[in-house]
């Protein structure tokens, strides 16, 4: 039991019974952060900025939304774009700012690749990581259903379908996630259960183990050098502030942090006032209809190179079907990141792409390769669209099998 | 020693008790995601054949699923694995879901083939897989014959002798 004495203060009151100057030493004013990093390091605080949004403009649309076949899409675009004021908005802002988390996301994880931050003792950063992207992107998903339009509808019924490729049990699977032979009406309330509770809430709990790991090893820098962060903690908390490598994450790092979040929601605003239409389907104000299919299906812009990878095998290849290998090579493009820090052999190497030749070339043909995915996969899959996608598909899936060896080679060449 | 296995006794049976509440409770679970026994006994569909003429196609909802019904016309290529005769008459019945992702083929009577949109999967008049992704023909969905009726969910000697040849 602590010594409770007479407070001096507000502060001191809360100091002496929740420790707060203490936890605001360690989370914040004694949390050092690397001087030598670049604006690519605001992306962790811009994505919290994001989710920050959904969720506020999340509950303001829950009140007025209604899960049910018959009247979601009316709840929608009668209900929340006419009559609930300022509805348009937080419809508009939520839309745009799923988007625009993808976005975000896909720079974090480049900048991660391209500085080596996914290894060397930060794997479970990397891990945890793409644990978020994944339920990010169910989060996406469900969302996506819940106007029930005619793109929410079938690319429903499409990704559900995926699950009918497990092998013996799929078609049972399939039911069972949908809980009807169809998407329907079980179908939309069970993942309007998922993207309400149950995955914001696994999102939380992967964020707080997502910063809780970046703990340890620390934050990356921009040219991989290794720091005592004890020694330079030391200089600059003795006034030596110009000497010292490191800064506090609060205030300093953070307020660098904000200019950027600044700097960004300025461009969000940008989208949401004058841009939104980008994140609303012209498909998709067309109610949802299970008898007649849109005369072309393609996802939101962040999954199409994930798409294009699934759609890329379009003939058998020897005796197997072209969806088995569509399917088996969709799995494999969801898995391969997870394993990037156990697929490059270089782990002590965490030197920027720039100083890594090989790896350099590997991460632009990557980066290119990818673009190229996500063109092809919103056009139409005929004709020469198809063989694109098909060599986008395979040049994708063989940077992932050639890493091992291109990262094995470097560190070949750095023993000689 | 006495003291450390009755605790011993005890973790094991809170333990014990613990691990098989938790898998009755995910059984449970797992049921209650289960599609309801309204959805599963969602009818079965009765369809009257008799007014329909060579080379037309009609679709009907069965459980939520579109079922594609054509009628062959004489040039049509037969299939006596797929082909339902009535009389003279040959029908073809097809549930409309393109067996790659589910998407509904539209039935082209100029080529006389179902194309899906979605992927450009092509299947014949009798619902073969002739291009494309599609593994599979469409499936048939069980029906049973009363004269020139067709009732879709029942399984019918016709529908059991398909199956079997299949």
């Amino acid at each position: 039991m602590a010594q409770i004495k007479k407070a001096e203060g507000f502060i001191d009151w809360l100091d002496q019974r929740l420790a707060v100057k203490a936890f605001m030493r360690v989370m914040m004013s004694e949390y050092w952060i690397p001087k030598n990093i670049n604006f690519l390091w605001a992306m962790g605080v811009v994505l919290i900025a994001l989710f920050a949004v959904l969720l506020v403009t999340g509950l303001l649309l829950l009140m007025y939304y209604k899960p049910d076949v018959n009247l979601a899409f009316d709840s929608v675009n009668y209900t929340i774009m006419q009559e609930v004021e300022y509805g348009w908005l937080w419809r508009h802002m939520h839309g745009v700012a799923a988007s625009a988390t993808f976005l975000i996301i896909y720079i974090h994880l480049f900048t991660a690749i391209y500085y080596g931050s996914y290894k060397k003792g930060r794997e479970m950063i990397w891990l945890t990581g793409m644990v978020l992207f994944v339920a990010f992107s169910a989060e996406a998903f469900s969302g996506y259903m819940l106007p029930w339009g005619q793109m929410s509808y079938w690319a429903a019924q499409v990704i559900t379908n995926l699950f009918s490729g497990i092998p013996v049990i799929g078609d049972e699977v399939v039911i069972w996630i949908r809980g009807d032979y169809v998407v329907a009406d079980a179908t939309l309330t069970r993942f309007f259960m998922l993207h309400v509770v149950l995955l914001p809430l696994v999102i939380l709990a992967v964020i707080a183990v997502h910063f809780y790991s970046l703990r340890f090893p620390h934050v990356n820098n921009q040219d991989s050098v290794e720091l005592d962060f004890e020694a330079e903690a030391q200089k600059y908390k003795e006034g030596r502030i110009k000497e010292s490598r490191v800064v506090p994450f609060w205030p300093v790092f953070l307020s660098k942090d904000f200019f950027v979040v600044g700097f960004f929601m300025t461009f969000f605003f940008f989208l949401v006032c004058y841009h939104f239409d980008f994140a609303m389907d012209p498909i998709n104000f067309e109610p949802a209809n299970s008898m007649k299919t849109p005369a072309h299906i393609y996802p939101e812009w962040y999954f199409l190179w994930n798409y294009e990878v699934l759609r890329g095998f379009f003939f058998d290849i020897g005796g197997i079907a072209a969806m088995d290998i569509g399917l088996i090579a969709f799995v494999f493009a969801n898995v391969v990141f997870f394993l990037l820090p156990f697929l490059d052999r270089n782990a002590m190497n965490t030197a920027p792409a720039h100083k890594r030749p090989a790896f350099f070339v590997w991460f632009w043909l990557l980066i290119v390769d990818m673009i190229v995915l996500t063109v092809y996969g919103k056009l139409p899959p005929t004709g020469v669209n198809a063989w694109v996608g098909f060599f986008a598909a395979v040049v994708f899936l063989g940077l992932f099998i050639a890493l091992p060896f291109i990262t094995k080679l470097e560190s070949k060449g750095e023993r000689q | 020693m006495a003291e450390q296995s009755r605790r011993d006794f005890i973790g094991l049976a809170l333990g014990g008790i613990s691990t098989v509440g938790g898998v009755l409770a995910l059984g449970a679970m797992k049921k209650s995601w289960d599609p309801l026994p309204s959805v599963q006994s969602a009818g079965f569909v009765s369809v009257d054949l008799s007014g329909m003429n060579e080379g037309e196609m009609h679709t009907v909802q069965w459980r939520g699923k579109p079922v594609f019904i054509l009628r062959k016309s004489a040039d049509t290529p037969s299939n006596d694995k797929r082909d339902i005769r009535i009389g003279e008459k040959r029908f073809v019945v097809l549930i409309g879901l393109c067996t790659h992702l589910g998407c509904i083929p539209s039935y082209e009577a100029s080529s006389r083939t179902f194309k899906c949109a979605c992927h450009g999967g092509v299947f014949d008049a009798s619902g073969i897989q002739t291009f494309g992704p599609p593994p599979r023909p469409l499936d048939i969905p069980p029906f049973k014959c009363n004269g020139e009726t067709i009732v879709l969910g029942e399984e019918g000697a016709e529908f059991q002798k398909m199956t079997k040849k299949a």
